[in-house]
């Protein structure tokens, strides 16, 4: 059990993770998140839940090294407040922002309360994940204001960028404040596709969840469809067959693969090497290509759903993702050849965007961009699920925290999905049990699933209500903890390295704009 | 037979005028398409920027509330200071009528209206963009000037002359000479080829981060008939840098005074260097990442060290 508290009485969730449950009045919330804190953990997200008449709900998960926990903290319905936790975990204040936006729960004696996911697009008296708020509605505008904190001084000046920009991405603002080049703030403002996800599964079984989980963020598809089907079977306490665990575990190291081939040429093409960019480009669709032959979808989507998958691979199919991982192997180390012998391209890559990792460890930094901090956290590897715990996964980490850091840790983690995918595919048995899918949750059950996606550690949390329907669900990517940490990456850098930084993070927009 | 040797003259230097505004996009094509080419892309064809020249001549034009009239105008004047500096420069005989006017100092003054009245138009509106691209554009072109002006100079050294027709029947016609010095200029040249066309390493003319842009960032509130004709500046701007690299430094092949004769041959050796030249830019960029803004400065100041150091063998040598 990760966490001692005398006035915390846990409980196992769910044995394909070491996570357990637990219910804590608000007020000890301060000293247990202080405890995990001073013991090296992290906050891993938090969310809240209409659970009237007894009152809202917070719920907060940490994890160290042994395990996770969820604190689940009853606020009154009349004042639901409780104690402001960024204080301790930094990364908690947009969460906390975002879940006043949505359930009215608000952090007590928090230094930024400016709203966060809402804009103009709803009233700030209404919040959208009560029960007695009419998702049907057409909602009054308001007048957008947002208040960007200020840099003064001779000669600072704003840029703003976005949320439109010259190519086709996400939609995001990011404001700079800078001098000349170089940038002395830069804010975030995000949001911009938010779509009511959370409050959209509120009306959906529980397989149909799985399809709306799946999109949460498509490039992460298949890392929140396990998730997603993690927590629905830890509420309903099913264990899927074992071959469906191999064929997720190949699917998540595909997603990861091409993820990780098309962010290495983007790095490339930022720094206007478009010849990285067309070589790994090329590559990643070959996988994409191959994934479509193979399981049906380019980029995988509904393969995983509660209770097994839908996914089948035959031993030509074996063979082609065999003879990939050769070519890939082959192709992949040549270009690394050329990306560490390129003197341009290590120039801008060095010391660029560069965060230490104190303050990574600080900051909560997760998944590839921490530990390209030496931020030393991989799902697979300290809360490796089935089938992780027979696969012997090695973590890539790396210490200086830059530009060239998160490329050679994507390197890494490339090299070894490979070399997954070959073990997996061995251990890849071939009876075809006719998977057992949920097609109903128990009542006032609640599950969590955690995934290491490629971006990060990808959590779905579950609750049902008396009916056994899906009452709350939260799907938490790993890009709310890392976003903030890229205003800290940029700072001293200058503007035209931006684009660069923000590359070697690659965060969703989607999967935090919910 | 006098008379006849004018209206010759002046008949071929209409045709130039008419060839380089038709054919810039096209060498401009031919250096994308090399490029993919060696990106192991199919490419678009060389004929895209015509295609995209159509696209934006048939589209609306899109101009903000707060545009002054100087907004509108600069796209003709870039335009038109880019086709003049392409239309003098000797390509193919050197005795065209309007060559005299072709002073090398001349020259860099017109690029230098089309720069600023481009700088003035991006501030115009008042983005954020507009005026770092013009600010960033400053800082590369304030640099790159004098290391043009050293290219030149070291050339008018050799043949006592500022003026493109004198120097290049110097450099082609009289005995032939190897001058170490123009080696020095002609790297120089293309340092500063390379950024004043807004190329890479030192711009990115086909980014879409508008962070990292200069030249782009300038243009990017442009749209339709204006956009084109910045972008077919910019084509024309590519000719006329890479037809001075080849007057100065390639200029064998180019036809004498009165040698009409010699014009079909001029006119395929022109059009040998160009391919040659396109492809070789192609190679050039394709191997190299841009650079971080702050060492643009120390790339355009080894291009004026070599240009310095080129007049500098020149004195010493005498060649």
């Amino acid at each position: 059990m990760p966490i001692k508290h005398p006035n915390l009485k846990l409980t196992r969730l769910t044995d394909a993770l070491p996570a357990w449950t637990g219910e804590i009045a608000p007020a000890d919330l301060h000293e247990i998140c202080q405890q995990v804190r001073d013991g090296g953990g992290r906050l891993v997200a938090l969310w809240g839940s209409d659970a009237r008449p007894r009152g809202f709900m917070l719920h907060v998960v940490l994890i160290n090294e042994t395990g996770m926990v969820c604190l689940n903290a009853l606020l009154s319905a009349e004042q639901p407040v409780y104690p402001d936790l960024s204080r301790i975990f930094p990364a908690a204040n947009r969460m906390q922002r975002a879940a006043y936006d949505l359930l009215g729960i608000y952090a007590q004696e928090g230094h930024d309360h400016r709203k966060w996911l809402r804009h103009g697009a709803w009233h700030s008296g209404s919040f959208p994940l009560r029960k007695d708020f009419d998702a049907a509605a057409s909602l009054a505008h308001e007048p957008e204001d947002y208040p960007f904190v200020q840099v003064e001084g001779q000669g600072v000046h704003e840029v703003p960028v976005g949320p439109v920009h010259a190519g086709i991405i996400e939609p995001g603002h990011f404001r700079f404040s800078i001098i000349g080049e170089r940038v002395l703030r830069l804010e975030e403002h995000l949001g911009y596709v938010h779509k009511g996800i959370e409050k959209r599964f509120e009306s959906m079984t529980v397989q149909q969840g799985a399809k709306l989980a799946g999109r949460v963020s498509g490039d992460s598809t298949v890392a929140y469809a396990w998730a997603y089907a993690m927590a629905a079977e830890s509420v309903a306490k099913v264990t899927p067959p074992s071959r469906a665990l191999w064929m997720r575990a190949l699917l998540l190291e595909r997603e990861r693969v091409a993820n990780h081939l098309g962010d290495l040429g983007y790095l490339g093409n930022d720094v206007a090497l478009a010849f990285g960019f067309a070589q790994f480009w090329i590559l990643k669709e070959q996988v994409l290509r191959n994934n479509a032959t193979l399981f049906g979808h380019r980029y995988l989507m509904d393969k995983i759903v509660p209770g097994g998958v839908t996914a089948s691979l035959n031993v030509d199919g074996k063979h082609i993702i065999e003879q990939e991982c050769d070519m890939l192997e082959k192709q992949v180390r040549i270009l690394r050849g050329i990306y560490d012998e390129h003197a341009g391209l290590q120039d801008r890559f060095i010391i660029t965007g560069t965060v230490e990792p104190k303050l990574a460890a600080q900051l909560g930094l997760c998944g590839l961009a921490g530990r390209a901090s030496a931020q030393a956290w991989d799902a697979r590897v300290q809360f490796a699920c089935a089938p992780y715990d027979k696969l012997d996964v090695q973590m890539a980490t790396y210490r200086n925290g830059d530009v060239a850091a998160r490329a050679i840790v994507r390197f890494g983690e490339l090299f070894e999905s490979l070399r997954l995918q070959r073990d997996i595919l061995a251990n890849l048995v071939h009876e075809d049990a006719a998977p057992a899918l949920i097609e109903k949750l128990p009542p006032n059950g609640f599950g969590i699933g955690m995934v290491e996606g490629w971006r990060g550690e990808v959590l779905v949390a579950i609750h049902t209500d008396a009916q056994g329907n899906l009452t709350r669900v939260h799907p938490h990517d790993p890009s709310w903890q890392n976003w903030p940490v890229l205003e800290h990456a940029v700072v001293n850098d200058i503007v035209p390295d931006f684009p660069l930084i923000n590359k070697s993070f690659n965060l969703s927009y989607s999967g935090q704009d919910l | 037979m006098e008379k006849y040797q004018l209206l010759f003259a002046v008949l071929f230097q209409l045709a130039q005028l008419v060839l380089v505004v038709v054919f810039a996009p096209l060498l401009t094509g031919w250096v994308n398409q090399c490029q993919a080419w060696l990106q192991n892309r199919s490419g678009a064809g060389v004929l895209q920027p015509y295609r995209v020249l159509r696209k934006l001549f048939s589209k609306d034009a899109v101009i903000a509330h707060n545009a002054s009239p100087l907004f509108r105008v600069t796209p003709y004047i870039v335009f038109g200071c880019m086709w003049l500096a392409a239309a003098i420069i000797p390509i193919i005989a050197v005795d065209l009528p309007f060559s005299m006017a072709a002073d090398v100092i001349a020259l860099v003054g017109v690029f230098a209206v089309a720069r600023v009245f481009i700088s003035l138009a991006a501030m115009d509106i008042g983005t954020a963009f507009g005026s770092m691209g013009a600010r960033r554009e400053m800082l590369v072109s304030f640099l790159a000037e004098p290391a043009l002006l050293m290219v030149f100079f070291t050339a008018s050294m050799i043949s006592h002359s500022t003026q493109l027709p004198v120097i290049v029947d110097t450099l082609a016609h009289h005995q032939f000479v190897l001058y170490p010095s123009l080696a020095f200029a002609a790297l120089a040249f293309l340092m500063v080829l390379l950024a004043e066309n807004a190329r890479i390493p030192v711009d990115n003319p086909s980014t879409h981060l508008e962070l990292t842009m200069i030249h782009e960032a300038m243009i990017l509130e442009y749209s339709a008939r204006h956009l084109a004709l910045i972008e077919w500046a910019s084509s024309l701007k590519l000719f006329a840098y890479i037809t001075i690299g080849i007057a100065l430094f390639l200029p064998h092949g180019i036809a004498e005074v009165g040698n009409w004769a010699g014009l079909p041959l001029a006119i395929v050796a022109l059009l040998l260097k160009l391919v040659l030249a396109g492809a070789a830019l192609a190679v050039f960029e394709i191997v190299s990442a841009k650079l971080r803004i702050f060492r643009a400065p120390e790339f355009l100041a080894t291009a004026f060290l070599l240009a310095v150091l080129g007049l500098l063998i020149h004195f010493l040598l005498g060649a």
